[in-house]
């Protein structure tokens, strides 16, 4: 098959291939240039060399079924994609959050947030050199997923996010980690800022690099980081706030070139804002969980009494990851019995538990929306996450689209490195954030 | 006073084009005909409304209906916050459509998603091939009678010891 | 094993050398490279068992990790780089994607990389944690201790 850019070419300039499997940790793109000397003169991307089938896949599976692929999309800020998925079917079915559960909603997702950011920036200062700057983001980076695992279980893709709340309450013990984990990213962000900011060599290599004007960010559809670096002001938490930032105070940073350094600038400005919405969230919600129920009784024993009689005693159990406790439950899922799993004390001593839970996953019930299409957005780490499902009123959805910010974004690599060198390929395209889960589907 | 829905809009400038509104949900949904496609883009692009992003371009099959194939653009304006949704309902036998390239670049690579997948041709489209599949692949893999565990393999799989 | 106490003894030479000094090429793609960039890093380093040195070029290593799914599209990419590796070479599958496909059993997934190219060992997880591909290395470093060195590569096809 010959390429867009072998019919271009002249004759005497060297085509070149960069890629697939690429060394600077972003793998999976191939980048066809038409170098004179160092010089860039034309170039062609080919992508979806990790293309997994999500769009076909989710077709086969319920509603309830799909959330882990939710996570894998976008792998670096996996509670973000979640978090559109499951806001994305509740506005189909028409219910809402509580809110304490929005309030954790909130702060899982900036903490995802700073995770996407830290590992971006990671990838683009360690492919320009700067290796020191590449181990302290990912120093930073585990003390974030410490306090993610502490109440999710899992570091990375977690499915924790669930159509009408959330799976679990906060861990119990979750302060004194997730102030170690804010403090270490306020001393990353002084540390970076010191070693990068004035830095002479890093200044060289990314100002007035690659450079992206208003008007063709948004002719090609830019949204989340990139746009704000050219000067545009649109960030989906303030336009149509969702969850609870519509009560937390901050600010949306910009740039004013539309380079490379605009680019690492806003994201290491979005991780400070992003530091001050956790701190707000958590002085509005107490963050440790009711602790267990010291006079009840255990659980093996409730299901035995059940089995003669209705329990009415309290049951221990916690309403974090290990169990569920009734009264707390309110607080963190949807009142709708239909589109939610019942707390665990009633699925396993009580009959009419039992039917809601089994109703749930059983093939062919469980959540069934109403017919029609829906398209709802959140403000990712590279943009606007949207997606838009079509159900056409049985389990399994229809149709299911998302709308990846990193897709639109990379489509105007073509055009951004013209008339550079080869050498400044590679801040570019560390600083667009290419995630190729969300690229290529 | 309240301000118009641009779904109202459209209705009241271009009654016969427009097929159907609606706004289920708390989404603006406009139906059209195939042939004003470019024309309602042209029209919403232009102050005040100042549709200036074209935010997703997808295609849903509906097999087992006459006009099988719905084009779906969602337009995004920064100015007003409002996002709007057009639908356009393609037959199988005459699968092709105007491309929107000549106004947004991001159709370039949408559109080629939407060849690759389903079939759908763009007509005035500069470089129309496949873009996540590979060369060599036959048959489009979202369409509903394509089975989901049909590979196509490159390169022959190794007997394992 | 034949040989006498000479040959057994070079053995256990060249595989002590060769197991604490491997160069390693990470074949990247998905969400699995996110923990190999943790356990790369400094709270859970593999720099400690001799694996450190991450060469970009497929001539100069001798473990591939394959990290993350591989698709139908980039099945012929990872033949063609462990083609160019030279022996002797070992093969590392991160992942479940790797392993048996994982989650996507469709039309765009190769399921298992032991359809293109033999491992050596297996690491599954989705993603594994940086203690489990710590072990990984580990049992493939004892794997490599315990093989028979000289006559390996006229076996092996």
């Amino acid at each position: 098959m010959t390429f867009r850019i072998q019919k271009e070419a002249k004759k005497e300039s060297m085509l070149i291939n960069m890629g697939p499997s690429h060394p600077a940790m972003h793998g999976t793109i191939r980048i066809m240039l038409e170098l004179d000397g160092e010089k860039v003169l034309n170039a062609e991307l080919e992508v979806g060399y990790l293309h997994r089938g999500f769009e076909k896949t989710c077709e086969h599976k319920t509603y309830f079924n799909l959330l882990p692929y939710t996570d894998r999309l976008n792998y670096v800020s996996p509670l973000i994609n979640n978090l559109g998925y499951v806001m994305t079917v509740e506005k189909l079915l028409g219910i809402e959050a509580p809110e304490r559960a929005q309030f954790i909603r909130v702060i899982m997702s900036e903490l995802s947030r700073i995770s996407d950011h830290l590992t971006a920036l990671a990838a683009m200062t360690m492919e320009c050199g700067a290796f020191t700057a590449f181990l302290y983001y990912i120093q930073a980076r585990e003390e974030i997923w410490r306090v993610i695992e502490q109440t999710t279980g899992a570091r990375m893709t977690t499915s924790y996010i669930r159509i009408g709340g959330v799976r679990a309450d906060l861990h119990p013990e979750i302060d004194p980690l997730l102030d170690k984990a804010i403090a270490s990213t306020r001393q990353l962000l002084k540390d970076c800022h010191g070693l990068l900011d004035k830095n002479k060599i890093w200044l060289n290599r990314t100002r007035d690099v690659a450079v992206v004007n208003p008007e063709m960010a948004i002719n090609y559809g830019f949204t989340g980081p990139c746009l704000r670096a050219s000067g545009v002001s649109y960030d989906v938490r303030k336009a149509h706030p969702y969850c609870t930032y519509d009560q937390v105070r901050f600010e949306i940073p910009l740039g004013d070139n539309g380079d490379n350094f605009d680019r690492y600038m806003v994201r290491m400005k979005e991780m400070e804002q992003s530091l001050r919405i956790i701190e707000q969230s958590r002085k509005k919600v107490p963050l440790s969980a009711p602790t267990i129920i010291a006079d009840g009784i255990e659980p093996v024993e409730a299901i035995r009494a059940s089995r003669t009689k209705k329990a009415e005693a309290k049951i221990i159990l916690s309403p974090n990851l290990e169990g569920s406790e009734k009264d707390v439950y309110s607080r963190l899922m949807a009142k709708e019995k239909k589109y939610t799993i019942p707390p665990k004390e009633d699925t396993y001593t009580n009959i009419e538990g039992l039917i809601n839970h089994f109703k749930f996953f059983m093939k062919g019930h469980g959540i069934r929306p109403p017919k029609g299409d829906v398209y709802f957005s959140v403000e990712g780490g590279s943009g606007e996450v949207g997606y838009y499902i079509v159900s056409d009123g049985t389990d399994k959805p229809y149709r299911l689209h998302l709308r990846g910010p990193c897709f639109h974004i990379v489509a105007a690599l073509e055009e951004m490195i013209l008339g550079h060198y080869v050498a400044d390929i590679i801040p570019t395209f560390g600083g667009l954030n290419m995630i190729g889960g969300e690229l290529d589907r | 006073m309240e301000k118009k829905k641009i779904t109202e809009i459209l209705k009241e400038k271009f009654p016969e084009k427009i097929k159907e509104i609606s706004s289920r949900f708390g989404d603006e949904t406009v139906a059209i005909e195939r042939d004003f496609l470019r024309g309602l883009c042209v029209f919403l692009m232009k102050e005040p409304y100042a549709y200036s992003m074209l935010l997703d371009l997808t295609c849903v099959d509906y097999m087992g209906d006459d006009l099988r194939f719905e084009m779906v653009y969602h337009l995004f304006s920064i100015s007003s916050n409002e996002r709007v949704r057009i639908k356009v309902r393609l037959s199988d036998k005459d699968l092709n459509i105007q491309s929107l390239t000549p106004l947004w670049k991001n159709a370039n690579w949408l559109e080629r998603e939407v060849y690759d997948m389903f079939g759908v041709r763009f007509e005035g489209h500069p470089y129309l091939v496949r873009l996540f599949m590979y060369d060599g692949f036959e048959g489009h893999p979202l369409r509903k009678d394509y089975p989901l565990r049909k590979r196509q393999p490159i390169i022959p799989m190794r007997k394992k010891e | 094993m034949s040989g006498g106490w000479f040959t057994t003894k070079l053995n256990y030479v060249i595989g002590w050398g060769r197991k604490f000094s491997l160069f390693h090429y990470p074949f990247i793609t998905a969400c699995c490279g996110m923990e190999y960039m943790s356990t790369a890093c400094a709270h859970w380093d593999f720099d400690r068992f001799g694996c450190g040195l991450t060469t970009f070029s497929p001539r100069q290593a001798d473990l591939i990790m394959v990290v993350g799914t591989i698709s139908q599209k980039e099945a012929p990419v990872l033949k063609t780089i462990y083609e160019q590796m030279c022996e002797p070479k070992w093969v590392l599958a991160v992942g479940a994607c790797t392993v048996s496909g994982g989650i996507y059993d469709n039309y765009a997934v190769v399921q298992g990389i032991d359809n293109i190219i033999p491992v050596d060992v297996y690491v599954p997880g989705c993603p594994p944690r940086p203690e489990t591909f710590l072990d990984a290395i580990v049992k493939l470093q004892e794997k490599i201790q315990n093989q028979e060195q000289e006559f390996r590569w006229k076996r092996r096809k």
